[in-house]
């Protein structure tokens, strides 16, 4: 690295890596990653996959990809446009070309750039031959071509030998941007532990491309980007996914109860229990249903036995529990319902993020059936939001909702372990032997009823869906007494925002613009809001957490601003909301629906112009 | 799991009345779920288990109201759940002694899927299912195994579909114990709640059950007292498969892999001709053979018609998760939060 090159000191820079399905550019950008968390950057990432698992191969449909941004200072999002473009086929260029920033670098496997290749991809003519791509600094790497002759006497066989081209270019990158080879190469030892011949081959490559780079002229320079400045502790990246399950075992832990989930796969929500699925040390049971519906049901039985009981779906599967969610309304039974919103309706775009089922949340269910429900906001803080999840359902006894999306869950972020003995204790409602118990008798300030655990003693009752006798839990069929019980169920979700934090506002009390949000939209919004705060703009943001019930000075914050624009991933569901609830305020909307995240550009855009309008 | 309850308790000796709630029983006079809840009640009583024990789950249907007649823990629940609610229960508290209410068409119409799954995982819990091949609560349509050509509200020109018979569909799921029983033979009923009780894993007890209201008569030819020796094949594991008025008809195998019914003395048959009823083969043919008979032709079974021993889904779990924690380095949540790739930040 004593190299006389040009270095090009950078506040923040992304990357994104494409390729193939098979490419491997989802481990590339994790390894990418990992290494700039671990040498002190903040780091956000972003991975897209195609929705196809077999398009075919070279074909745009089946490129996928990874985002990554990492900076000198806190980094919110992704980013929106990248600085270096990795193009392991003309596919993965032409799906990409779009997100590459104007004078940005360009990567690209020169091999896999055949008149085949190119056809496939839908050019007309080779891309790296058109002026198209004067503009930026492409490099041609012929990555196929050399890491073949690197491992050409290594015993690998030809697959293996291909497969491990996606470490050349890590390598190339690992250069341009002044960082470390041992983090990957530690994590292929420990990978390939099995297969030693695997490992030397990928560490030559990794370290072919990074030699590559160091000495071919094509690049210029290489970039630095000093570690950011953070907080001090403990730190591990996590996913939101990786971050919803940890939070739900935590409020399991700190409630001292057993951990239930009863659920079935579905694109993004099924990481969650899969890692549920593997903490059997903690002693998580999992089970694995045959629908939707019997995983919510399984849930709500073991929420009756005396479970921490949670399921984890994502928007079709939550239409499908909504029947069973009614009846945990009705008995008043703990339950987290997980839902990692992807873009709909229907099947609809199962791999793309989306703010969509808000509604399907707050409402959609049979009867008025209210039931908290709540927002995670970025990878990291999925723990937070579950752990609050668990907290809600098991103090207040309610079914809660908490809203992911697949934007957050599949993300990643450098995240400051916390402490088990920092997280609030949980106190859960139980009647004991010997109690006097009447299963509708209630807590004067929650309105929560108590939870006997069939197997005590002397506490035997019968719950079900069908109304109840006030108190006694009777089945009961009075039509004053279907008031009293509708009131009580509406009263006692609202008296959870007794228990919530305020809702904060990021800038002036009394700015000119106020920026709504909720959920997975926060970097962006946060991002663009500072950068216009930094320009001098009289601008505020006010991000919500907790959807239902609203935190208690939510519209005393509303009614300071004179402007007031709420963004969401959805036509406008959090802002009909808003408006149903605080019907004289006037508020404008930004919405987007195509399966992608806000961009911070197109947002200051749009601020700026409410900025300007009189 | 009721054996160790029993180990571990020493419960004062309840009777049938213990299990009475105060609740007003509203099934129609004469419906034969008066007779099953009768059953249970005595069933419960003989079970030794603690009261506190009980979990009795249904869904929907006139039936399913049973929970709360019942003075246990009880939980009724939405239409056709009741399998996947009590899977839950079960798996989150093996301790618990499982009974599960079902209608016909709340087990094999709407919750047909949770039926065949419960079973195939084999959780232990006992699912007694009352078929009365209608439904009964939303007033008269036909059920899942409604005769075909049953003239109801929703077939008014006779149901063209074919019934389900759900034995056929239990042992289709690999059910580990199956068994019938009529709803006005109480003692029989009872003595099956019991053998589905003891048995570890899924238990299904078929009860053929009178709705007087929308399909009275369905069991006539079994249930009747001129009939029903002839029609009815009382099983016991180890004893011939005799029946009839007479005591002097039985069933042979024939050539074809059929059952034959014969009659013992007459062509030569004698009573050493008659087949055994062997309940714990693990090979279902016979079971199949067995409980798919229907009347005329052939009597319909009653009693244990399989009860072939296996591990249940919970004993797996709990073991599953002792296994894995006995060389876990993970014990709490702080381990895992430090675990794997952590870096400091000074
Ligand atoms: C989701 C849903 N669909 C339909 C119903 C209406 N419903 C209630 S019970 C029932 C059928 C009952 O028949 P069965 O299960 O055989 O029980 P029985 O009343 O005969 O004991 C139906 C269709 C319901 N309660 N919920
Ligand atoms: S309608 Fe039929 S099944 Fe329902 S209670 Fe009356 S007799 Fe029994």
């Amino acid at each position: 690295m004593t190299q006389k090159i040009k270095i090009i000191e950078r506040e923040e820079v992304v990357i994104r890596f494409s390729g193939d399905s098979g490419d491997g550019m989802q481990l590339t950008g994790t390894q990418f990653s990992d290494t700039s968390a671990l040498f002190g950057n903040d780091v956000a990432t972003f991975p897209d996959y195609p929705a196809e698992i077999r398009a075919p191969q070279g074909t745009v449909g089946g490129v996928s990809g990874f985002q990554l941004h990492f900076g000198h200072m806190e980094v919110n999002t992704p980013g929106d446009f990248a600085d270096v473009l990795v193009a392991m086929n003309p596919a993965a260029l032409k799906a990409n070309l779009k997100w590459v920033k104007a004078s940005g670098t360009i990567i690209v496997n020169e091999d896999s750039f055949t008149a085949k290749g190119i056809e496939k991809a839908g050019y007309d003519s080779n891309p790296l031959e058109d002026e198209k791509l004067a503009d930026y600094n492409l490099i041609k790497a012929r990555v196929t071509s050399l890491t073949k002759e690197c491992l050409k006497d290594s015993g690998l066989d030809q697959k293996s030998i291909l497969r491990s081209k996606n470490m050349f270019t890590l390598g190339m990158v690992y250069w341009m941007f002044d960082r470390p080879l041992d983090h990957t190469e530690e994590f292929l030892e420990n990978k390939f532990k099995k297969y030693p011949l695997v490992v030397e081959g990928n560490k030559m490559v990794l370290r072919a491309g990074y030699n590559f780079a160091k000495t071919i002229e094509a690049l210029p320079y290489n970039f630095s980007v000093a570690p950011a400045k953070i907080k001090k502790g403990t730190y591990r990246n996590i996913t939101g996914n990786k971050a919803t399950a940890w939070g739900l075992i935590a409020a399991a832990e700190k409630a001292g109860l057993e951990l239930f989930c009863g659920s079935y796969p579905i694109t993004p929500a099924t990481e969650i229990f899969q890692e549920l699925a593997a903490r059997k040390d903690l002693g998580v049971k999992t089970f694995q249903a045959e629908d939707e519906i019997a995983g919510i049901c399984t849930s709500i039985g073991a929420s009756f036995a005396g479970c921490f009981a949670v399921t984890t779906t994502s928007g079709p599967g939550l239409a499908l529990k909504t029947e069973a969610a009614g009846l945990a309304v009705m008995t008043e039974l703990p339950l987290v319902i997980v839902n990692v919103q992807r873009g709909g309706p229907s099947t609809g775009l199962p791999t793309k993020t989306e703010q969509s089922d808000l509604m399907q949340a707050i409402h959609g269910r049979s009867g008025e059936c209210p039931m908290p429900v709540i927002a995670a906001s970025t990878p990291s803080n999925c723990f937070e939001y579950a752990f609050r999840a668990g907290k809600i359902a098991l103090e207040h006894m309610t079914p809660v909702i908490l809203l992911t999306d697949g934007f957050i869950a599949n993300g990643a972020e450098p995240w400051r372990i916390p402490k088990m003995s920092d997280l609030s204790p949980i106190n859960v409602p139980l009647a004991k032997e010997g109690d006097d118990y009447q299963p509708y008798a209630r807590d004067a300030e929650k309105l929560n009823r108590r939870w006997a655990v069939p197997g005590t003693k002397g506490l035997e009752h019968r719950i079900g869906g069908l109304e109840k006798m006030d108190v006694t839990g009777e089945v009961s069929y009075v039509p004053e007494n279907h008031q009293v019980m509708t009131d009580i169920r509406s009263e006692r979700i609202r008296r959870v925002a007794n228990y919530i934090p305020d809702l904060p506002v990021k800038g002036n009390e009394e700015a000119d613009v106020l920026v709504v949000g909720w959920g997975g939209t926060y970097g962006h919004l946060t991002t663009a809001v500072r950068e216009l705060q930094k320009e001098g703009k009289d601008i505020a943001l006010a991000h919500f957490h907790y959807i239902f019930p609203l935190p208690k000075n939510t519209e005393e914050v509303l009614k300071r601003y004179k402007k007031v624009i709420i963004c969401e991933l959805n036509e406008g569901q959090f802002a009909e909301y808003l408006r149903a609830s605080f019907q004289d305020i006037k508020f404008k909307q930004y919405n987007k629906l195509q399966g992608l995240p806000f961009t911070v550009i197109e947002l200051k855009e749009r601020f700026n112009q409410l900025l300007e309008e009189k | 799991m009721t054996d160790t309850i029993l180990k571990s308790f020493r419960p004062e000796k309840l009777t049938p009345k213990d299990f009475k709630s105060d609740q007003e029983v509203k099934w129609c006079p004469g419906c034969g779920d008066h007779g099953v809840l009768n059953s249970v009640q005595k069933a419960m009583a003989a079970m030794d288990v603690p009261k506190e024990k009980f979990a009795v789950i249904s869904g929907i249907g006139c039936s399913s109201r049973f929970p709360y007649y019942m003075n246990t823990y009880g939980f009724h629940t939405i239409h056709g759940r009741a399998a996947a609610i009590a899977s839950g229960v079960k798996s989150a508290n093996p301790d618990l002694e499982i009974l599960q209410i079902s209608g016909d068409g709340d087990a094999l119409a709407i919750g047909g899927n949770h039926f065949i799954h419960a079973i195939r995982r084999n959780i232990d819990m006992t699912i007694i299912l009352f078929n009365n091949e209608i439904y009964g609560l939303t007033k008269g349509q036909y059920s899942p195994t409604s005769k075909q050509g049953m003239v109801t509200k929703t077939s008014p020109f006779g149901t063209i579909e074919q019934p389900f018979h759900p034995a056929e569909l239990a042992l289709g799921a690999q059910s580990k114990f199956y068994s019938r029983t009529i709803d006005t033979n109480i003692k029989l009923t009872t003595e099956l709640i019991l053998a589905g009780s003891k048995h570890k894993g899924t238990s299904i007890i078929e009860v053929l059950q009178n709705c007087v209201i929308y399909n009275d008569g369905a069991h006539t030819l079994i249930t009747d007292k001129e009939t029903k020796d002839d029609f009815q094949l009382l099983l016991h594991h180890g004893e011939r498969m005799i029946f009839g008025k007479q005591r002097n008809k039985g069933l042979v195998l024939g050539g074809n892999g059929k059952l034959i019914v014969v009659t013992i003395g007459e062509f030569g048959i004698a009573e050493q001709d008659v087949l055994i009823h062997d309940a714990h083969n693990p090979d279902p043919h016979m079971a199949w053979l067995l409980s798919n008979m229907s009347a005329p032709e052939y009597p319909v079974a009653l009693g244990v018609i399989r009860d072939v021993s296996a591990l249940s889904y919970e004993e797996k779990l709990v073991q599953q998760i002792k296994d894995v924690q006995a060389t876990a380095t993970i014990k709490c949540m702080d381990d895992l939060l430090n675990s794997g790739d952590t870096w400091d930040v000074k």
